[in-house]
């Protein structure tokens, strides 16, 4: 019997700016249908990561494989058709602002139409599809129509969502998630998360920095420090790893391995 | 000795600078125009800019045509009614703005105006990870955000500077008329005399060009800007600075090949 090809493995990936190694040789496996949340400190390379394996930035060294395939070796065109199977939801929601609301949700939608990639939709078509996205993630069809100026923080994040899962991609990321929203709709938001990754049997990755989420929505958990994983397991051990870093970082301790400078 | 060294060095590494971001650029620009012959095309955006650019600077451009047409016939009848040559304003009226004043002050007016506001907008978009939210939604930013604005900037300003040409005459007329008391028919006779269909093409050759290198400074300081807020504003300012630095060079150059002979 032959172990199961993980849907993302990344072996040894690299990536320094300037003298500033971000990223020392990350291995990592995703297995298809399953949530991976990577928590740590500010800077320790997060965002670069997830950037890395959307192809925004381009790593030192290292493979990563989607379906087996080493997408860093394709060249742009040839790693659309990965890119296609991705939805993103950035951490500030990363909505067009010279677009409404419905516009933004169905942008990818229309797009792929638009490159032979995915089924034609008319204008009117599109707004329909929008208002069913937004009752997915709990909104009112009718705010369709704002601009995203006219959201607050958290209604940004849900319209984000909505975008990203309006192609039911089969991989989504979510970067921070929660960051800048009060603990309850951080929870909603995560809810709808879980939701809707467990909907759509897609793989997910999350990057965070806030336990109580890593906690909602992972199946499982690892720690990027130094430029490395150095602990991956389930949630219910997020606090209990065994590994000083962990603990430290978790509960939120001044005094540990990690170091902080903070001026004085 | 070793201060002449420093001064070397740091010329050399000026000019290095200068070399690279020029290759930067034509590449920059060269990557955008492929994409003029490769659908898809965003027609919605080459249309909301060419408004933004062609009918939203009208009243700036326009008041700034009439107004230098005007200064241009009275500084003339200062200097030539010494000589008794008020007979050569209408032709020196139409020769400048035609030639020069058209051009180049509509693509100041618009560097100002446009090239700011395309930098801000595409830097606000690249440091709010909507550029990145572009490409992770099957559409590449540069053919979606950068192509369609170049595109706008060629054909819109050549149409701005029509408007100048007729509207900077039209200042020159009123104030000879109004004011100095010309003949408005001897003016016109005259204008009409002195106008050539080369100066005009050459005003609106050079507005093509212009429009481009404006759309060309916004996309690309707004496209590479970082940092938030600040690198945002330094973008926009950068972009403005540069395409009016271009905008002069090329007027120069564009002039010598044109009108050197």
């Amino acid at each position: 019997m032959t172990e199961a090809t993980p849907k993302i493995r990344i072996r040894g990936l690299k990536k320094a700016f300037g003298p500033k190694v971000v990223l020392d040789g990350v291995d990592l496996d995703v297995m298809g249908g399953t949530s991976f949340v990577v928590i740590g400190g500010s800077g320790t390379g997060k965002s670069v990561l997830l950037r890395c394996i959307l192809g925004l930035i381009t790593p030192d060294a290292g493979s990563i494989e989607i379906d087996g395939v080493d997408v860093t070796t394709l060249s742009p065109r040839q790693r659309e058709p990965y890119m296609a199977r991705i939805g993103m939801l950035f951490q500030n929601g990363a909505l067009f602002d010279s677009l409404s609301v419905w516009e933004n949700v169905t942008f990818g939608l229309m797009a792929a139409a638009r490159i032979g990639r995915g089924p034609r939709i008319t204008r009117a078509q599109a707004r329909q599809r929008a208002g069913t996205l937004l009752e997915q993630v709990g909104m009112d069809p009718a705010v369709g129509a704002l601009s995203p100026s006219e959201l607050s923080g958290g209604m940004q994040k849900r319209v984000g969502l909505a975008r990203a899962i309006a192609a039911q991609p089969e991989i989504l990321f979510f970067d921070e998630p929660t960051t800048g929203l009060d603990p309850i709709m951080g929870a909603v938001i995560d809810g709808l998360i879980a939701d809707c990754v467990r909907r759509l049997g897609s793989t997910a990755i999350a990057i965070t920095h806030d336990m109580a989420s890593a906690q909602r929505i992972g199946d499982r958990v690892g720690m990027l420090y130094q430029g490395r994983l150095i602990w991956q397991g389930t949630p219910s051990t997020l606090f209990d790893s065994g590994n000083p870093v962990v603990d430290q970082f978790t509960h939120g301790r001044r005094e540990g391995p990690i170091k902080v400078d903070v001026p004085t | 000795m070793n201060g002449v060294l420093d001064f070397v060095a740091g010329l050399g590494r000026t000019v290095l600078d200068i070399v690279r971001t020029a290759g930067r650029v034509a590449l920059f620009a060269a990557v955008a125009l492929s994409h003029m012959v490769r659908p898809p095309f965003y027609w919605r955006t080459l249309w909301g800019t060419l408004v933004e650019i062609g009918y939203f600077s009208l009243p700036v451009v326009a008041l700034t045509a009439l107004f230098s047409g005007g200064v241009i016939a009275l500084q003339s009848y200062t200097g030539f009614a010494q000589y008794h040559a008020q007979n050569a304003i209408a032709g020196i009226v139409i020769l400048a703005v035609t030639r020069e004043l058209g051009p180049v002050l509509a693509g100041l007016m618009v560097a100002g105006r446009v090239g700011a506001a395309m930098s801000a907008e595409i830097g606000t978009m690249r440091v709010t990870d909507q550029i990145d939210a572009l490409s992770t939604l099957s559409t590449n930013p540069i053919k979606y955000l950068v192509t369609p604005r170049l595109v706008a900037g060629t054909l819109a300003l050549p149409f701005l500077v029509l408007v100048a040409d007729i509207l900077g005459v039209l200042g020159g007329f009123t104030v000879c008329v109004m004011k100095l008391d010309f003949s408005a028919s001897a003016y016109i006779a005259a204008t009409l005399a002195s106008l050539k269909v080369m100066d005009v093409t050459v005003g609106l050759v050079k507005a093509a060009i212009f429009g481009f290198l404006i759309a060309l400074m916004g996309c690309y300081h707004g496209y590479h800007s970082r940092g938030g807020a600040e690198g945002v504003g330094a973008a926009t300012t950068a972009a403005v600075v540069a395409a009016s630095i271009l905008l002069l060079t090329f007027d120069y150059l564009l002039t010598d090949v044109f009108f050197s002979q």
